[in-house]
């Protein structure tokens, strides 16, 4: 893969982040909501990005570093086009989701927060949905897939 | 007026479509708002909400109004004040404002204009978890629909006040949940919980008066205001007033959510609505409400979900959702999921939790993998006393140690099984 050399943040990205400072007593305040519209763009927070945030946001990488690390939903690793969420919460858990996600990871031939080859995938484990009563269940994406079974893998990458 | 006694979910489809604000409306929705902005002052607001017996729904069973109006408001403080919807329900086992916001975003916001309205607090955030991509587009589109209709922005309804809330998305992290670390996480700060006293009401959000509210408890506040007081306590059928969204979920026929009048016995949520086991299973315990919350046995079904009745039996109503251990799912495995849950999202702020977390799941993997000693069934014990109320920062670390010392109590059989099982197997043959 060629490294990509970083040009700053885009002007979109700027814009955007700006927009949220107005919400807020100040300019830190908007740290999560900068770190996921970069995400948004990019899929994961790059060093480079991170630091070009920090300095957007006046305030130290280190600190931004903290809370960037506390997510479990901010990337500091490159991850696939579309995220897999699997959830091991404690009714997914009885219901099924470690098979779930043996056979989601054989499929894709990837261990956990690997990329698959294609860049399309990354699988991740997430704590409960709030969906129990459909469980097991994951969020590809942005979706919720409820009431998944031993055929999981059809039911989250089509037929 | 057959829909009368489920106010919640009266809007609420089985095609889990949402109540646009011509929906909302239709059912009464911004009446409330109305009578209160119109005809009450704030501090009448807060009396009813008091009087109506609304407790916290997030877990803490704190009364709605009382805590209101206990915000200072006199003339010589700061007039700055905030409002917090605390939308990022995360606790295992937990699945009822998803479907609040989700279906019924109309109802959080007219909540939440009241809310403020009785505390004068001019701006407001909904802190929404980030996996909540749903709930998040509707609340989105709700929001302009009221601001377009004049519910919110300047002069709501063309009275004085004026108020704006903004939707704020977190990025997945249970510790935000606790109202203190809350506070911190929307000021961008690295999200550990705040010593209290002082109380986020009299110092919060950027140090100004804020109160934090479940998404739940300000679903309520509407219909008291619009139905009065009195229509309310009579929902309830015990001693606690009102309903609830109470759930199942596990091996029962059928899993779900249902509004419920506070007070209704435990059975008749597992048996009835969730329609008893599956086929081929038994009840062995249950989690009556969420994650952190203690074991019940089947001997408790007859208990009755209000506040005091299950702290009575030893465990807490907690969120009103109910994790269903069946005979076929092992009590000691289940409560390592558990444990690993609470020590991977410890925020690692004070030592006891940040180093008891992750010890008692070793222990228990320990056990699991035939590696177990009898002593260390005192080990854990002993952690449930360490961690317990008091000896944390925060309730994360006794809210962990609740279904561990139930199971200890209750399933201590199971535990043994395994440990004696080991010695078994090492014996010579
Ligand atoms: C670790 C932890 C997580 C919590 N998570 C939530 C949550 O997701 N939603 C919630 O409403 N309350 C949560 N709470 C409780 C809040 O601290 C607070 O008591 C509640 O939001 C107050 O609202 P209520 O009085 O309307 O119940 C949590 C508490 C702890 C200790
Ligand atoms: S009890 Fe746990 S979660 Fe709470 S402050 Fe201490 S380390 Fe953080
Ligand atoms: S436990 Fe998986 S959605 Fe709740």
């Amino acid at each position: 893969m060629k490294k990509q050399v970083f040009e700053g943040l885009s002007p979109a990205e700027i814009k955007e982040i700006n927009a949220e400072t107005s919400h807020y007593e100040d300019k830190a305040a908007v740290s999560i909501e900068a770190l996921k519209i970069v995400q948004k763009y990019r899929r994961w927070v790059s060093d480079d990005c991170l630091i070009a945030v920090a300095e957007l946001l006046d305030i130290s990488p280190t600190q931004l570093e903290a809370v960037a690390t506390f997510y479990n939903l901010i990337y500091r690793q490159p991850v696939g086009k579309t995220v897999i969420h699997y959830c091991n919460s404690v009714t997914c858990w009885m219901l099924g989701s470690d098979q779930i996600q043996e056979r989601l990871c054989r499929h894709l031939n990837v261990g956990l927060g690997e990329m698959s080859t294609d860049g399309e995938y990354t699988i991740l484990p997430i704590v409960c949905l709030g969906a129990c009563d459909h469980a097991p269940v994951a969020m590809v994406g942005d979706e919720l897939r409820l009431d998944l079974t031993e055929n999981a893998v059809n039911e989250i990458f089509g037929r | 007026m057959e829909k009368m006694n489920k106010p919640l979910t009266k809007n609420i489809r089985p095609d889990r479509a949402f109540a646009t604000l011509a929906d909302y409306e239709s059912t009464g929705g911004y009446q409330g708002l109305r009578k209160a902005i119109t005809g009450l002052q704030p501090k009448d607001v807060q009396q009813w909400v008091k009087d109506a017996g609304l407790r916290g729904r997030g877990g803490s069973g704190f009364n709605a109004g009382l805590k209101w109006s206990l915000v200072p408001m006199d003339a010589n403080v700061p007039q700055t004040r905030y409002l917090i919807a605390n939308a990022d329900e995360m606790e295992p086992g937990t699945f009822k404002d998803r479907m609040l916001m989700e279906q019924d975003p109309h109802q959080l916001i007219e909540g939440m204009i009241i809310a403020a309205y009785a505390i004068q607090a001019n701006t407001a955030y909904i802190f929404l978890r980030g996996e909540y991509h749903l709930a998040r587009r509707r609340l989105a589109y709700a929001l302009l629909e009221a601001r377009s209709k004049g519910y919110l922005g300047e002069q709501v309804l063309n009275s004085a006040f004026s108020m704006e809330i903004v939707l704020h998305t977190s990025a997945g992290r249970y510790i935000c949940g606790e109202e203190t670390a809350l506070l911190n996480a929307l000021e961008g700060k690295r999200a550990t919980p705040r010593a209290k006293p002082p109380f986020p009401l009299v110092t919060g959000l950027w140090g100004k008066p804020t109160i934090v509210n479940n998404v739940e408890t300000l679903c309520n506040v509407p219909h008291i205001l619009h139905y009065g007081v009195e229509w309310y306590q009579g929902l309830g059928r015990g001693v606690d007033k009102g309903t609830k969204l109470f759930g199942a979920s596990g091996r029962v026929k059928y899993p779900g959510l249902w509004e419920l009048p506070m007070g209704i016995p435990i059975r008749e949520v597992i048996e009835k609505y969730a329609g008893g086991m599956r086929d081929g299973y038994k009840l062995r315990g249950f989690l009556p409400g969420g994650a952190s919350t203690d074991f019940l046995l089947p001997e408790h079904l007859d208990v009755v979900l209000d506040y005091e009745a299950v702290a009575k039996a030893g465990s807490r109503l907690g969120t009103g959702t109910i994790i269903v251990l069946d005979d076929q799912t092992c009590p000691v495995q289940m409560v390592l999921n558990l444990e690993q849950f609470f020590a991977q999202e410890s925020c690692g702020w004070c030592t006891p939790c940040r180093d008891g977390l992750p010890w008692t799941v070793t222990l228990l993997k320990d056990i699991l993998a035939g590696k177990g000693r009898i002593e260390d069934l005192d080990t854990l014990a002993g952690l449930t006393r360490m961690l317990a109320p008091g000896n944390t920062f925060c309730a994360l670390a006794p809210g962990a140690m609740e279904p561990l010392q139930s199971a200890l109590k209750y399933f201590r059989d199971d535990f043994e099984r395994y440990i004696v099982g080991s010695h078994a197997i090492m014996e010579p043959a």
